[in-house]
């Protein structure tokens, strides 16, 4: 990769569901060492965007290029770490929490056992999340925000270059989110990447570079750092301490916000 | 007891019913968890072709079986890939087909008559003949390779496909190789346990095991373990009361299943009740003890 590569490319990005068109030429660039946040209301095709991104989505016209590769030709994607929006992580069978965290190693691993590394890494990704105690209990006996806090470990384990999170602080508490968002500023800060896909910004307001907003399957705005800047320094529930700025802007995702 | 291992038929079908108990838990895990736990079913239909094929090439029918089984897996692995709209009547014409197949190859085959697949079916002590074995121990050694040295890939794939695939494994390679190792499992059984029970014999072990086990490994060890008691136990029993071995060994495990079923409840008060004591009562683990309660 070269330095000046951006980590995601999506150049007049057109994808269908079914025989139904979800994306309708959507430009997307992700530069190391920034946080993009995607929005948009329910249905804008944030989710089909970001699966497109990591190649579940064929694209039917437009271009996609990670790490400076066409995704024809990426093999790097250890250096992916990806949480799907719902949970399609429970299978039949019992899996514990350190089960399901040890399969974001295989990125790293392929067809090898893991080793000693491997596990370290696991037990650092449960920590990040606080959720080190509960490695050997079953994930079907974890809340719905616990859960989504062992999808994101999962993804941290593999110790990605990109970070990919579809809705990561849906059912996440507060306390949660604030560490998560201490995960992305570490994260960018060490040359990263993440791409989120967030209806509220809340307590990762601060670490967001830029915010794409889609609707109907189009980018309608993309937000500069310096109109963010405002919204960074007034998130909602800092409301209370300093009044908002008079022309801080609003970013409706949806009909309920 | 120990007279049995005079006999060399015995030996052989013991040590079958040995191989069995640990393969086909170990496939029919990855199943239940892709909650494709009827796929075995499937199989052991396809292979009633591939058995019949045997007959009519005057060969042995374990290879042919399993040549069969393995293209009808594949087939239906196809068929989930592509097969988006009425998946469920592509695989009943295969389940069909397979079934009708045999029964007609089997009459077209010089000498040959439906009841020459009834062992098939059902399941055979005396049936299992030394070329027989030597095919059963290769056929579990290939299964057992892929099932425990690939445990993590394939647990990745049977629980989360979308996320295996992100993380660069080869999903469609490994869900092909478990098409054909299940396959190969219903083939290795079909001598003791019949290819109309085996699917039985790949589920029931998990299905048990699963109620007592917090984690995926303690399932399988807990599961193969079951596979091994009832397919020895099965067998031993049917040597001496003259039943058939597969009846057997299904029956037992379903009365494993209902006794496991039975303790675990209680099991699961008290290790709430010690979770409890160790967290000192905190609404988490109290939450935990509540859903613990509530059979599933
Ligand atoms: N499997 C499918 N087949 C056909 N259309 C689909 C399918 N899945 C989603 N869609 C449609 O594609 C559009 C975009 O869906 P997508 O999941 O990308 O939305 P989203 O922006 O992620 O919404 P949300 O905020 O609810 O997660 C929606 O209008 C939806 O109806
Ligand atoms: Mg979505």
């Amino acid at each position: 990769m070269k330095v000046e590569d951006p980590v995601i490319a999506l150049r007049g990005a057109t994808a269908s569901l079914g025989a139904r068109p979800v994306l309708r030429g959507v430009d997307l660039t992700v530069e190391a060492g920034e946080t993009v946040a995607l929005l948009g209301e329910n249905g804008s095709g944030k989710s089909t965007a970001v699966r497109a991104v990591i190649g579940q989505v064929a694209l039917t016209g437009g271009s996609l290029e990670l790490f400076g590769s066409p995704l024809r030709r990426f093999r790097h994607w250890r250096r992916v770490g990806y949480v799907p929006q719902r949970s399609t992580a429970t299978g039949g069978v019992p899996a514990t929490v350190g089960e399901v965290v040890s399969s974001g190693r295989l990125a790293r691993r392929g067809l090898r056992p893991l080793g000693r590394a491997d596990r370290a890494a696991v037990a650092h990704a449960l920590e990040q999340v606080g959720l080190a105690d509960r490695a050997g209990d079953s994930v079907e006996e974890l809340s719905g925000g616990q859960h989504q806090r062992v999808l994101i470990a999962r993804a941290l384990a593999g110790e990605p270059d990109l970070l990919i999170m579809d809705e990561p602080l849906a059912g996440v508490d507060v306390g949660s989110q604030r560490v998560l968002a201490d995960v992305l500023r570490a994260h960018t800060a060490a040359g990263g990447a993440a791409l989120l896909v967030l209806h509220e910004l809340g307590p990762l307001a601060p670490v967001i570079s830029r915010t794409v907003v889609l609707r109907g399957g189009r980018v309608e705005t993309v937000d500069d750092p310096e109109r963010l800047h405002d919204l960074a320094c007034h998130p909602p529930d800092a409301a209370e301490q300093e009044p908002a700025a008079p022309h801080a802007p609003k970013i409706e995702t949806g009909l309920l916000t | 007891m120990i007279e049995m291992l005079d006999y060399a038929f015995m030996q052989r079908a013991l040590l079958a019913a040995l191989l069995v108990g640990i393969a086909a838990p170990a496939v029919g895990i990855y199943l239940v968890q892709r909650r494709q736990a009827i796929m075995g079913d499937g199989i052991g239909h396809v292979a009633m072709t591939g058995v019949a094929v045997g007959f009519l090439m005057n060969g042995n029918p374990v290879w042919s079986a399993v040549l069969v089984a393995a293209a009808g897996a594949v087939a239906m692995e196809l068929v989930r890939w592509y097969g988006k709209t009425r998946g469920d009547i592509a695989l009943a014409l295969l389940f069909y087909g397979g079934m009708a197949g045999g029964v007609m190859l089997i009459n077209l085959a010089p000498g040959g008559s439906t009841a020459k697949l009834l062992p098939f079916l059902f399941g055979s002590l005396t049936t299992v003949s030394p070329s027989d074995i030597t095919a059963i121990v290769l056929l579990s050694a290939f299964v057992l390779a892929v099932c425990l040295g690939l445990r993590r890939q394939l647990f990745a794939v049977c629980q989360d496909e979308e996320f295996a695939r992100v993380t660069g494994l080869p999903v469609r390679l490994l869900n092909l190789l478990l098409a054909i190792t299940a396959a190969v499992t219903v083939t290795v059984a079909m001598r003791v346990v019949g290819l109309l029970l085996i699917s039985a014999l790949m589920v029931i072990p998990v299905a048990a095991a699963q109620q007592v086990a917090k984690g995926f490994a303690t399932t399988l060890a807990l599961a193969v373990g079951i596979g091994v008691a009832v397919g020895l136990a099965g067998t031993t029993v049917s040597y001496h009361a003259d039943v058939p071995p597969g009846a057997t060994i299904v029956l037992l495990a379903i009365g494993v299943f209902a006794v496991v079923t039975a303790l675990s409840l209680p099991l699961a008060r008290r290790r709430a009740a010690l979770a409890e004591r160790r967290t000192g009562g905190d609404p988490d683990a109290r939450a935990r003890r509540e859903d613990a309660s509530v059979p599933s």
